[in-house]
């Protein structure tokens, strides 16, 4: 009975992580799903501490205990605008820990042919992802700076040295390599990761990420075939394509390919069309004049970017909606795929603000509607509601969609100074007539604002 | 090529098949937390370290890689899972009326 009861714990494990991800796709059953992951990995865990060739407890406790012991708090003491952060730190511990297990095993079992194949994947992808998700993390935290880091012979460098690399895991694969050669390609898969990262600016890492998490479900799946382990093939297969479906959709919202993001074009854009920010002239406004404007209007969109995130402004900013709503404003609000700093990262902030859920509109569900807008009001998002990506085919933007801001009667646009976003350009929507420019750190703003508005008429 | 190998293709890529078709369907609204789900999953290699570990011809090299592994996994899993609940926790709709 316990001899094959694992065969059973690993079959409900595989079931309920498919439902765990299933009941993810809507608010009201996403915490079932979370509850079926636990279920699931709880399930995978006893069922193996029952499998009779596991005979020696106390090292596996001791981790079990450890890890709790330091993911608990990580989990709760991480501030909401720290998730982007979080998940590329877990990242790196989940595919370091991928990675270890492919070094034991290599020097335990030696596995030969298809099995080897599949150990030298593990440990390439386990080590790449886990310095690439460190120093992602890093970069997201700035400790390290986040603009892109490029230099001459950047992809000849990186190039030659995956050549290398492939060369080492041929021989290993094929056997009879030297004891050399396996360190070697191991200390190459982590070099590997930081060269990955070094050329990514802040604005791409939403994809980086989704990339780094599709990696990381990789590594796990090719564990599963080093160990002939149908259970991890399955999750870590679910987590590649999860994280793969997410990096084409970021990609998508920022009209690039997976080449462009990863060889950082966009480094050298940057430079050249830095020096374009004309000295034309701008319309700006106080914060009284902007609460008058909004106690005014009828329908108020608010489109929030990675500079409400650095603000920490969602809950001035759900002040200001409470304030609106009571006034009659329909207020709403309109989600870029890129903004901020990893998918999805604006509806978390804003759910922390207790701003409702069926206010947060996609994209395509909220452009038709910018022609009814009163007043849309961008709050630090820059580059995704530029116009020149519709129109202005010379634009290193062009072609990528937008909010269509520019439609509402006045656009109204917080932001520190008229210095250019991240792709360095110069947004044309900062000098229409419509635009008023409120000059002032986005907390500080809208805190003014919501000061005034009972004052407005 | 093995029986054994053939049919692990064949779970892997109707696997991948199966994530495509569910993360599809997941509302833009959630990925963030899709994302920290996804990777509490990715953890599963915890299965793998907990064997490497505990196996009966297990050697100091393999203890020591193996027991950081479980410890690592276990982060992972932990705050993975403990996150996406916290976060998930947040969205709420309005009550009834607007």
């Amino acid at each position: 009975m316990i001899e094959n009861f694992w065969q059973f714990a690993y079959l409900l494990a595989a079931v309920t992580i498919i439902l765990s991800i299933k009941w993810l796709n809507s608010p009201a059953t996403a915490r079932k799903g979370v509850q079926a992951g636990q279920i699931g990995m709880l399930a995978a865990i006893i069922g193996t501490l029952l499998r009779h060739e596991v005979v020696s407890f106390e090292w596996i406790a001791a981790g079990l205990v450890i890890g709790s012991a330091i993911g608990v708090p990580l989990a709760y003491l991480m501030p909401m605008t720290s998730v982007p952060q979080l998940t590329a730190l877990s990242h790196a511990f989940g595919a370091f820990a991928a990675a270890l297990v492919g070094t034991a095993e290599y020097y335990q079992k030696t596995p030969t042919g298809f099995q080897m194949f599949a150990l030298v994947i593990e440990t390439l992808l386990g080590y790449l992802t886990a310095t690439a998700s460190v120093l992602a993390f890093a970069k997201l935290q700035e400790i390290v700076p986040t603009r892109p880091m490029t230099y001459k012979g950047q992809n000849v460098v990186n190039l030659s040295l995956f050549a290398i690399a492939v060369v080492l895991a041929g021989w290993v694969i094929a056997g009879g390599a030297p004891a050399w050669a396996f360190p070697t390609f191991s200390a190459l898969s982590l070099l590997f990761g930081v060269l990955l990262i070094l050329p990514i600016g802040g604005g791409d890492m939403p994809t980086v990420i989704a990339l780094l998490n599709s990696y990381a479900g990789m590594a796990a799946a090719a564990m599963g075939f080093a160990l002939n382990n149908r259970l991890l093939i399955i999750a870590g297969a679910l987590n590649a394509a999860s994280g793969f479906i997410l990096s084409v959709i970021m990609c998508k919202a920022m009209n690039r390919s997976f080449s462009n993001v990863l060889f950082g074009a966009f480094g050298q854009v940057q430079e050249g069309a830095a020096a374009k920010t004309s000295a034309k002239p701008v319309r700006s406004a106080s914060a009284e004049d902007a609460a008058a404007i909004l106690a005014n209007s009828r329908k108020v969109v608010i489109v929030p970017g990675y500079g409400m995130a650095v603000a920490q402004a969602q809950h001035k900013v759900r002040e200001l909606t409470d304030q609106l709503v009571k006034r009659g404003v329909d207020v709403q609000f309109a989600i870029h795929p890129v903004a901020g700093r990893m998918p999805g990262h604006m509806n978390v902030l804003l759910a922390e603000a207790d701003i409702s859920y069926d206010r947060l509109h996609e994209m395509e569900e909220i452009n038709p509607e910018f022609s009814e807008t009163d007043v849309a009001l961008v709050i630090g998002a820059n580059d995704v509601v530029n116009p020149a990506a519709r129109h202005d085919t010379t634009s290193p933007i062009y072609g990528m969609p937008i909010l269509d801001v520019d439609k509402a009667q006045t656009v109204m646009v917080i932001k520190r100074s008229m210095n250019p976003g991240f792709a360095g350009i110069d947004n044309e929507l900062y000098y229409q007539d419509r635009t008023l420019m409120l000059f002032g750190d986005a907390k500080a703003f809208v805190t003014e604002i919501v000061k005034e508005l009972p004052k407005a008429a | 090529m093995s029986t054994e190998i053939e049919l692990s293709i064949y779970v892997f890529v109707l696997a991948i098949f199966l994530g495509l078709e569910l993360v599809q369907r997941v509302s833009p609204l959630l990925h963030t937390p899709l994302m920290s789900l996804t990777n509490a999953v990715s953890a599963i290699s915890v299965v793998g370290a907990i064997l490497i570990t505990g196996e009966g011809g297990a050697t100091m090299l393999s203890k020591i890689l193996g027991v950081t592994a479980v410890t690592f996994a276990t982060i992972n899993i932990v705050s993975g899972f403990l996150i996406t609940d916290r976060m998930l926790k947040m969205f709420k709709k309005e009550k009834s009326s607007k």
